[in-house]
């Protein structure tokens, strides 16, 4: 696992239906582009975060493809409305195979 | 006519492009965090300057917003990794910051009036000096590399707590002969490009140095996360790279002379209300 790995994520705890609420993440990541080189001349490999998903009561929100160009630390802002209380569950998916998850509910009024 | 007043609108657009003043905005952080971007100049500005403008005045809207939700702020990363080192039992005395201090919260205000004169060690502090005195000779622990990683986190962690008050150095009483130190570095001319702070962030502040926007150089924003390098800046090694940049041999960070510039510096600011961690281009 890259080091210092840690999602967070802020949705509003309440929204009326059928309202577009804002969603913010940002997920701590060197996101290094395996183009670059160490102080010896070595190639310093690839490892990012390639992918992005959010599912809100097992519907697809947004499914992203991440490539190299995106920089360190990838913050994503999107709107999405929600008809029923539920929880949406954000994951982020490492170069290394690794997969972090976050998850957070939301009440409608 | 009407052909005159478009050769004054356009006179009038070019005359705001060569001199691109600070903006008007307001920055008030998570909608609670009101900041003083522009206050009227320390006594000892007098005849220098007038007013005094935070560098967010001179960035770019987009950048701007980053700043004003500690959310979207980058620079807390750091802050979160540094009240993890708060926490730390770390050295031979089994102590944390926190067994003495407490919560972060009670450092409210301390950052503003550093750099800050040490009585009993006779020398004049900064911020990172005096973390690293507690680590040695209370802790028992290393002290961190200046400037580097942990020492950054931890003044983040210092710096994000005293937001909103105005910053406060003390410039008078023992601290004066580093502050004058300080002052005479300011307006030494440096490198192959002769250069000192003052022409650029005295003379030009406003204008385009290249593509970017000259600030005054005020540093109530350290540590600053830049997006040049996506990570958070030490205010020492900012005046490095700006001493660099005018092609000189560069003091080292932690040095005697970045230390006294530090006082100086930041006396500049004073009004000015404490940003760190302020995000910057």
């Amino acid at each position: 696992m890259a080091d210092g790995v840690k999602p967070r994520v802020r949705v509003p705890k309440e929204a009326s239906a059928g309202e577009a609420i804002q969603i913010k993440t940002l997920i701590s990541h060197p996101m290094e582009s395996g183009q670059r080189k160490d102080d010896d001349g070595n190639t310093i490999p690839r490892s990012i975060i390639n992918r992005f998903t959010v599912e809100f009561e097992g519907e697809n929100v947004i499914d992203v493809m991440l490539e190299p160009a995106i920089s360190t630390n990838p913050y994503f802002e999107f709107e999405a409305t929600v008809p029923t209380s539920g929880t949406f569950v954000f994951t982020w998916y490492d170069d290394d195979g690794d997969v972090y998850t976050e998850e957070k509910a939301i009440t409608v009024a | 006519m009407k052909y005159l007043s478009t050769t004054a609108c356009v006179l009038a657009v070019l005359a705001t492009g060569a001199w691109a003043d600070p903006d008007d905005d307001e920055l008030v952080i998570n909608g609670d965090i009101e900041i003083v971007t522009q206050t009227a100049a320390p006594a000892h500005l007098e005849g220098v300057m007038d007013t005094i403008y935070s560098g967010w005045r001179f960035r770019s809207d987009e950048t701007q917003s980053v700043q004003a939700d500690d959310f979207d702020n980058p620079g807390m990363l750091g802050v979160e990794v540094g009240i993890d080192l708060w926490n730390a039992v770390e050295g031979t005395e089994g102590e944390s910051c926190a067994s003495c201090h407490g919560s972060p919260e009670e450092m409210a205000g301390v950052s503003a009036t550093y750099p800050k004169w040490n009585e009993e060690a006779g020398e004049v502090r900064t911020l990172t000096m005096q973390v690293n005195d507690c680590r040695e000779n209370r802790m028992g622990a290393e002290p961190y590399a200046y400037d580097k990683g942990d020492a950054v986190n931890m003044t983040a962690l210092l710096t994000s707590v005293s937001r909103g008050m105005p910053m406060d150095v003390a410039i008078d009483g023992p601290a004066q002969s580093t502050w004058e130190a300080g002052k005479e570095l300011y307006y030494t001319r440096f490198g192959q490009l002769e250069l000192s702070c003052a022409n650029c962030h005295e003379d030009n502040y406003g204008s385009m140095i290249r593509a970017d926007h000259l600030s005054q150089g005020q540093i109530n924003g350290f540590p600053t996360y830049r997006l040049k390098n996506t990570k958070l800046n030490g205010v020492q090694s900012r005046f490095k790279g700006c001493i660099r940049d005018t092609r000189a041999a560069t003091f080292n960070p932690g040095s005697p002379e970045l230390i006294a510039l530090e006082l100086y510096v930041a006396s500049r600011g004073n009004g000015l209300s404490v940003e760190g961690p302020s995000v910057r281009n």
